[in-house]
Parts: structure tokens; sequence; C-alpha cells
């Protein structure tokens, strides 16, 4: 009786009508579930979908099997409207075991009551334990209320290939295809992409697993949704933060990018390593983070400003080599994918605890610039910008993305290419009489660059103090003048920067400041609140160091100002923590100290972005 | 040089008159801001050398980068004048690196003292050699910090005492030949001692015209801290054994009648090369190892094309089709 019923509500499933919906495919590392979401977010995003994809990574490469942190995997928020976010919790999961599906349930990406899609060979497996640990999970998901079914996906997928393991992930592509009503033709052409001519042999295979999940799908799932295009038609570029980073290394002009492997920076030099030789440019991989950026301050001194792309732990380790690109006057991008942290931290996980390294951190004062790509698209044309900063101020220009970015897929409006974003070639003519390598002009503190090869203009640059032909000082005063014209700099380029736009009305009850990846979380719980006639706004900035005028304004016209940030911040909830003692989140810090505002702060350090729920849901209580 | 015409001068061939070019350089040419070094220093020594090695090549000044790190030695490029990059504590190989790597067309050469290549730069020291980039390194090996005031290097001989080992250093002293013929790609290899200028001369023009990275280790006095440690070498020229050969150096008569421990040893021999670097008792003074073959960071990485804006340009439309979506909509929308 209960299967007709069954069998009668699959035949006659409609189709449900979505806004957006959140997907999760997590299984043991190597199973392929990364490369299954990857797959389904490209083809949601060429039909036409607004889309944002996070990354599962664990900690290690083969973690052990079958356990909570060992899940691998990737998430997929599609909609019909600008999605700029990860989203809330999840619509639709799909796990290869009950194991990794329990790590997401304990950190809460899941929609209580969503629905799960599990592989059910582990109820008939050979090791009792295995067999009852997921049936115990299995009732516990159904007792909680979430709509489980049980996929057959191994029996499936051995009709096909021998080791199943190797080819679950495109039966699952074609679950989701027939689930949102995806065209398979896409997921076709995008199998054959993946595996090109060289791997030919495997395109077959793979397109009757895709076959099978999608026909496993229709005969027995009695659910289907679509969520309809956002209805973009301009042309578009999907990519993930890094790969943008990389884009804008090759869009800015620059020729060498030197590295040190580090999560979860080092995808960005994945790809430029693949394509930069195509311009004539060359990543360096050097011993050590130091070299690393000790190479490419030499090759900015010796000619085009250079790049170097690390993470929090080997920014750390440039300290010493920030301060020389400040003292010197080299121009240099650094590049901090910013972790978990301290230490070594949550290495793929995403924190924006670096600020205050960042602008603080190089001992005496070494004023930097230091900007926050906010979008996959900032992290694009902050490289760009970067460059161009670097080399008219003659200084480090920081650029703080974070691994939120780095990892998260969204799509932007295909860039228009100008001729403009490349540094101009290098200057290789005498320099005239007279003229010193530190000319620093009294208003500015800008001076003209000499670059090797410049008949005339010959000088050691130095990290000691010095005058301006680059002399050792000697005589007191001299330290003081070169600070004051390095500080000028700063001031100077504050002078060129907008003010921040406000998200919403400009004045009210509430202001949240955000910076860097939460932009879009941000923007987000503000309008939700804001149609439930809420007075909250949402202010975003892009540069930290200097930060641009206008910002006190701003802040004033509204009764409370808080930020919210992913690093760690006391509460004063805690017995001990009061006004006296409490440690503020790095840009509420910065806030308070610059404008003289009781500025709040909200933020935690749990290794994933924000969820737009939790800040609307903070943001509910803070009016109450 | 070229030959001034003029018809006549007393008594000689107006071919034998000689006038030097307006652009002829000389030592004076390149000299920087007066040495502050110690008197008696030798790192005065090893400037002079330098100098005459510019003058003799005639290197234009704009062309040649000093690049050092921190310490006595790493003044350097403050008295040469050419372009120089004063740098950070045990940084000098890869801030040079960088500088040739994106200037093929300069000169570069590096300053360290012991303690910033053998101490706190001795991850750069190893990796440097192994990419043989063409450089010319000197290491101006002092047996001390003397900047910071006598403390032990990794080059203090055992038992001396200095500010932080003062009831004697407590280790045998690093031994940075057989450290470096050790690297894999060492490409030149040399040991010379400052207070013999022809040789120490001599040694840099080859290292000059080495195709790699040229590590010279020069033995220094510095006349505050560490006087009398190579007083043994001073007092008994036995003690340095010269290592002659036709592709090395050769000892004029002399200088072959004052050192008579010498040795015919082939630069090539990187096995005998080993051997001669390990000996504890003789100071081998000359080139210990050679190979021109060794191939070079640089051009082994060299890209296959000048950069143009126009393959950026290319290489940016592939990429945003790679990864586009509406891409038939971006030549309507001025994209491309």
């Amino acid at each position: 009786m209960k299967q007709q019923t069954a069998r009668a509500a699959i035949d006659s499933k409609q189709i449900k009508k979505l806004d957006e919906h959140i997907i999760e495919i997590v299984s043991d590392s190597g199973e392929g579930a990364q490369t299954a979401g990857q797959m389904f977010a490209t083809i949601m995003a060429k039909s036409g979908n607004s889309v944002w994809t996070v990354e599962i990574i664990p900690a290690e490469i083969e973690p052990p099997a079958r356990t909570p942190a060992g899940a691998s995997g990737n998430r997929i928020r599609a909609g019909s409207f600008p999605i700029t976010n990860a989203g809330d919790g999840a619509d639709l999961v799909i796990g290869f075991n009950e194991q990794v599906l329990q790590g997401g349930k304990w950190e809460n990406r899941y929609k209580p009551g969503c629905i799960v899609l599990l592989e059910s060979m582990w109820a008939t497996h050979r090791d009792p334990e295995i067999a009852s640990a997921y049936s115990s999970v299995v009732n516990t998901l159904r007792e909680e209320g979430y709509r489980l079914y049980e996929v057959p996906m191994e029996a499936e997928c051995s009709k096909y290939i021998p080791d199943p393991r190797k080819g679950k992930n495109m039966f699952v592509v074609g679950l989701l295809c027939n689930i949102y009503g995806r065209d398979l033709q896409l997921a076709r052409t995008e199998i054959e992409n993946k595996f090109g001519q060289k791997k030919a042999a495997l395109i077959k295979p793979n397109l009757d697993l895709l076959q099978a999940g999608y026909d496993w799908a229709e005969q027995n799932l009695e659910f289907k949704f679509e969520v309809p295009p956002y209805g973009e038609t301009q042309p578009l570029v999907v990519a993930n933060g890094n790969i943008a980073v990389a884009l804008g290394v090759v869009a800015s002009g620059m020729e060498i990018c030197a590295m040190y492997p580090i999560t979860p920076a080092t995808s960005a030099s994945h790809y430029l390593s693949e394509i930069f030789d195509q311009v004539g440019g060359h990543v360096h991989q050097a011993e050590d983070e130091i070299a690393a950026c000790a190479f490419a301050i030499g090759a900015s001194y010796a000619g085009k400003c250079a790049v170097t792309i690390t993470s929090g732990p080997g920014m750390a380790l440039k300290t010493e080599l920030m301060a020389l690109s400040v003292m010197a006057e080299i121009p240099l991008v650094l590049v901090n994918v910013q972790r978990g942290g301290p230490s070594t931290g949550l290495p793929t996980k995403v924190e924006q605890g670096d600020l205050l390294a960042t602008i603080f951190g190089t001992p005496g004062d070494a004023p930097k610039i230091v900007m926050a790509p906010a979008t996959i698209e900032d992290c694009f044309y902050s490289i760009i910008t970067a460059r161009k900063i670097a080399e008219t101020f003659r200084t480090l220009v920081v650029v703080l993305s974070d691994a939120n970015l780095a990892t998260g897929q969204q799509a932007f409006p295909r860039p228009k290419i100008t001729r403009e974003w490349a540094a101009p070639p290098v200057d290789q003519s005498p320099v005239p009489a007279g003229k010193d390598p530190l000319d620093w002009d009294p208003k500015t503190g800008l001076s003209q660059r000499f670059i090797p090869g410049q008949p005339g203009g010959m000088y050691t640059l130095t990290g000691l103090a010095h005058d301006r032909k680059g002399h050792v000082a000697y005589v007191a005063g001299i330290n003081q003048e070169g600070c004051h014209y390095r500080s000028l700099k700063l001031a100077a380029f504050q002078k060129t920067l907008k003010p921040p736009k406000v998200f919403g009305e400009p004045s009210g009850d509430l202001l949240i400041v955000g910076w860097g990846s939460t932009k879009g979380a941000i923007e987000e719980a503000v309008s939700r609140v804001r149609k439930d006639g809420l007075s909250v706004s949402a202010m975003h900035l892009t540069f930290l160091q200097p930060m641009a005028s206008g910002i006190k304004q701003i802040m004033q016209k509204f009764k409370k100002v808080m930020t919210v940030e992913i690093n760690y911040s006391d509460t004063l909830e805690d017995e001990l923590i009061d006004e006296d003692n409490r440690r503020y989140a790095n840009l509420a810090w910065l806030l308070r100290a610059r404008y003289l505002i009781d500025v709040d702060c909200w933020s935690n350090v749990h290794g994933q972005p924000i969820k737009p729920g939790s800040i609307e849901q903070m943001i509910r209580e803070q009016l109450k | 040089m070229t030959i001034k015409e003029k018809t006549s001068l007393f008594g000689l061939s107006s071919q034998c008159v000689l006038k030097v070019d307006d652009d002829y350089k000389t030592l004076e040419d390149y000299q920087g801001r007066i040495s502050r070094w110690c008197p008696g220093c030798g790192d005065n020594g090893i400037l002079t050398a330098a100098q005459r090695l510019c003058r003799d090549e005639q290197l234009p000044p704009e062309k040649c980068v000093f690049v050092s790190g921190i310490g006595c030695a790493a003044r350097f490029p403050h008295y040469m004048n050419t372009y120089g990059f004063h740098g950070l504590h045990g940084r000098a190989l890869p801030t040079a690196q960088g500088v040739k790597f994106r200037r093929p067309d300069l000169h570069v050469f590096v300053n360290m003292g012991d303690g910033d290549c053998c101490s706190i730069g001795t991850a750069h020291w190893i990796h440097a050699i192994r990419s043989n980039m063409k450089l010319v390194v000197m290491m101006h090996d002092n047996n001390i910090y003397g900047l910071t005031k006598n403390q032990a290097s990794p080059t203090t001989p055992i038992g001396r005492k200095t500010n932080t080992t003062p009831r004697g250093a407590w280790l045998k002293a690093l031994n940075p030949l057989t450290v470096t013929l050790g690297i894999t790609n060492a490409s030149f290899v040399a040991q010379v001692v400052e207070w013999l200028p022809e040789l120490l001369y001599d040694v840099i023009r080859q290292a000059f015209h080495h195709n790699g990275l040229a590590f010279i280790r020069i033995l220094q006095r510095c006349p505050h801290f560490t006087p009398d440690v190579f007083s043994n070498l001073l007092s008994d020229p036995k003690k340095l054994l010269m290592l002659e050969h036709e592709n090395g150096i050769k000892l004029s008569d002399t200088m072959a009648k004052l050192y008579q421990t010498r040795q015919q040893h082939d630069p090539s021999n990187l096995h005998r090369a080993r051997e001669i670097a390990e000996a504890d008792d003789l100071v081998p003074i000359g080139i210990l190892y050679k190979n021109e073959s060794v191939p070079r960071y640089e051009q082994l990485t060299k890209p296959k094309q000048k950069p143009t804006w126009e393959q950026r340009e290319t290489l940016l439309n592939n990429a945003f089709d790679r990864f586009g979506i509406n891409i038939d909509a971006r030549a309507a929308a001025g994209n491309i």
C-alpha cells in the first residue's frame, strides 16, 4: 500500500518553482564530490542561474574514510536573483556516506528537515559496525524530520564501471540534472571538456553514469525543482577569487610572481603558472616565504612592479621585507589570502584576522596601503589597482583576500580589457643632473624612482635611515624627515579616495560596517530586515589603510554602529569581560581608535563564511 | 683606447701616441662614498679589487648592481659608484636573484658576511647555488659578527672567546667550501684571501666571466675583533695550499717562491675539489671547482615570448572565454 502511494507520488510529481536552492555534495576525499559540485554549478550558471559555490576541503589530502571531519565536497547556492554569498543552510544534501553528512550537520550547514540523498550501500555492509552506524544515523535523521532518501549509488554505478568509487560523482550530476530539470546536453559537454582528448576513453562510461543518475531520479524520486534563470544575458565570467587574482596579475601587466606554497593562496599561483609564460611572465617558487618576497622586491627594484602571493603565516615571515619595501620606497604588491589563525590555525578555512597585523605588524613606522576585495570581481580589479598605486606611490600595497573568496565561485560581468591597466615600459632614460633618488615632494612626499640601467641615477638603496640621496643617516633629524615624507604619501593617496556608499538609508538605528568577503552576506541580511521595516543600513570599506574621508560623518547619522567580521572578539556575556578589557574585532578597533565613536562588533571564528541568516538574527536581537 | 692622429711629435711616430677615450672610465669613476670600515679592514682590499674589475672591464656604472645584506661587508655597495641594494640581513641572494631575473642585462654582484651567508641566510645560500643564476657572490669571511660587536659566527674557530661564547665557541666551525661543493648545480667555487690582492683580483675576474653563479669565499681580517685568526696563515705561507691550473689561477714566479705549498688542481674535478675542501690542515687558495655547463635558472625559465600587450589581451580573452557564460553576447556588448 505504502509502495503504491510512493509510486503514485513519483508518477504525478510536480515541478516546484523556487527563487533559490542550496545544494551540498559531500563525500570522502577522492570520491569526486568537488568535481561533481563544480560541474553542476557550471551547468546551473550556464543555464542562466546566479551561482555562488563554496569548496568543502578537509585539512588533509586523504583523511581517513567515513569520518565527519574528512568530508570533501562542494556547496552550490543557485538563484534567480543576483547571489552575493554562500547563503544559509542547505536545502538538498547528497552524501556518499552518513559520516561525512554528520560533519555538515554538526556545523549547522543544513536547513533542519532538508532533503537528504544518501548512498545506501552501507546498510548491508559486511562490517556490522559500519552497517549499524549507518542505520543509526539514518534513523536519527528521519526522527529529526529530514526528508531522507536512500540511493543505491554503488549498485547502480557498478552496472557501468568496475570501480564505482570513481564514478558515483557523475551519477550524482545526473541525479541533480533531473531534480533541477537541467538539460543533459550541457552536462555531456562538461564531461567531454573535462576528459578531453587525453582521456577520451573515460567519456563514454561517464556519460552512461550521467544518464543512469538522471533516469534513477526520474523513476524513484517524487520531487522536482525549478530555479528559473536570472535573466542575465550580458557576457559573464565565472571564476573563483584566486583565478580572478591570477587574471588580475596578467591584466595589470606584472611579469613576475614570487611565491612559496601555502594554503589557501597557492591555487592563484597554480593557475598563473599554467598561463603566465604566454605573456612572458614567470612564477618563481622560492625556497621560502622570505625569499619569495625578497625576489619580488629585487625584481621590482630593477623594473616593473612584481607581486608575491601568500596567506597569514607567510605574510608574518615577510614582515621585515614589507618594511623594507616601505622604507626603501620599492613598489610591491602583496596578496594575503587570509585563513584561520593564529599560528597555523585553520589552513583551509576562512578568517579575516590579519587586518591589524597587516597595518601595524611591521616594527617601526611603516605606512603602507591596505585594501580588501569584497567580491570575486573585486579580486580581479584590486590587483590592477594595487599595481598602479604601488608604482605611483613607490610603496607596498597589501591586498587582503580570504579563503571564502579564494575558493568561492561567482559570475561577474566580463571585464572590458583596456591597455591602461598595464604599467608603462620601464624608464631607462638618463637621470637629469641634480636629481636625487629620493627627491621627496614637500607636499606629497612623492619622488621619482631611479631604476638600474638609468645613466646618472646610480645610488645605493638602503633599509637604514637615509637622506634624499639614499645616504645612510648620521645626522639627527633625517629619520624624522624620511618617516614624515613616507607618511605624507599615504595622506596624498587618501585624498584620491571616494567616500564609501551606504547600502540602505543614510541614517537610522543601526549601521553595519564590514570589509572583505562578508559584503554579500551583510547586505543580504540588511535587505531582509529592512523589508520588515527595521531601520538598518550597511557600509563596506574597500580601503582599510588609509580610510576614505566621510566615514565618520556616515557613522554619526546612526544611533548604533557595529562591525560584522570573521575574526575573534570578546563579548560582554563573559563574566570577566567588561568595557575596560574587551578586545574588539579588527575593524572595530580601527574605527574606534580613529573616529572616537563607540563602535560595537559581532564576530566569530567558526572557520565558515558568515551566513546572512546569522547576521539577520543578530540584527533582530540588537534592535529588540 | 684609440690611437690619436697627430702629424708630428718630437722624435716619435705618431702611431705611438695614445689618447684615452673621453668616456674611458678610471678607478675614480667606480668609487662611491668614502669607506667607513675600520682602518686595516680587509674589506677595503675587496672593494679595490671590485673597482679594478669594473674599470678593466669598462662596465657602465649604471649597468652594475651590488646587492648586499647586513653587516660590515654589506656596506660595500655604498662605496661603489654603481647602483646598490643594501637590503636585509641574510636576504642578499634572493634579492639579487630578483634583480638578475628581471634584468639579465645588468651585472649583478653580491657581498655578504659569514653571518649573513652561512647563518641567517643559509637557506638562500643553498638554493641560490642550486639555481645557478649568473651572479658574482663574494662572501667576506672574517669568522665573526663585527657590526654587532664580536659574537660567534658559524665560521668562528672552536674555542674562540667572543661576547656570546665567553668560555670559548662550543662548536667546530662550519666549512663553507664543503657545504657549497655539496650543493647540486654548484658551478664555481673559489677561496682566496684579501691580503693577496693579485690573486683576489684574478679570482674575482674569473668569477665575473663565469657563466653561472660564482661563489668566492674571501678570508678577510677584522682588525678589531679577529686580527689574529689568520695570523698563522700570514706568518707561515706554507699553510696556504695554492691550487694552480691553466683553467684556474697561475702564480707569478715571485709568488711561487713565497708560497711553496702548491698543487696542480683541475677545477673540473669535483671529487678532488671536495677532498681538498675537506682537509683541515691546509687552506686551499684558488678555484676549487668550475663547470660552465651547469644550466642557469634564468635560461631554463626564460619565457618563450617577449611580453606584449596584445598577447596579454589574447590571453585574457581566452581565459574569459574559458570561464565565460553568454560568450556569444560578448561581441555585441563590446567586450572583444
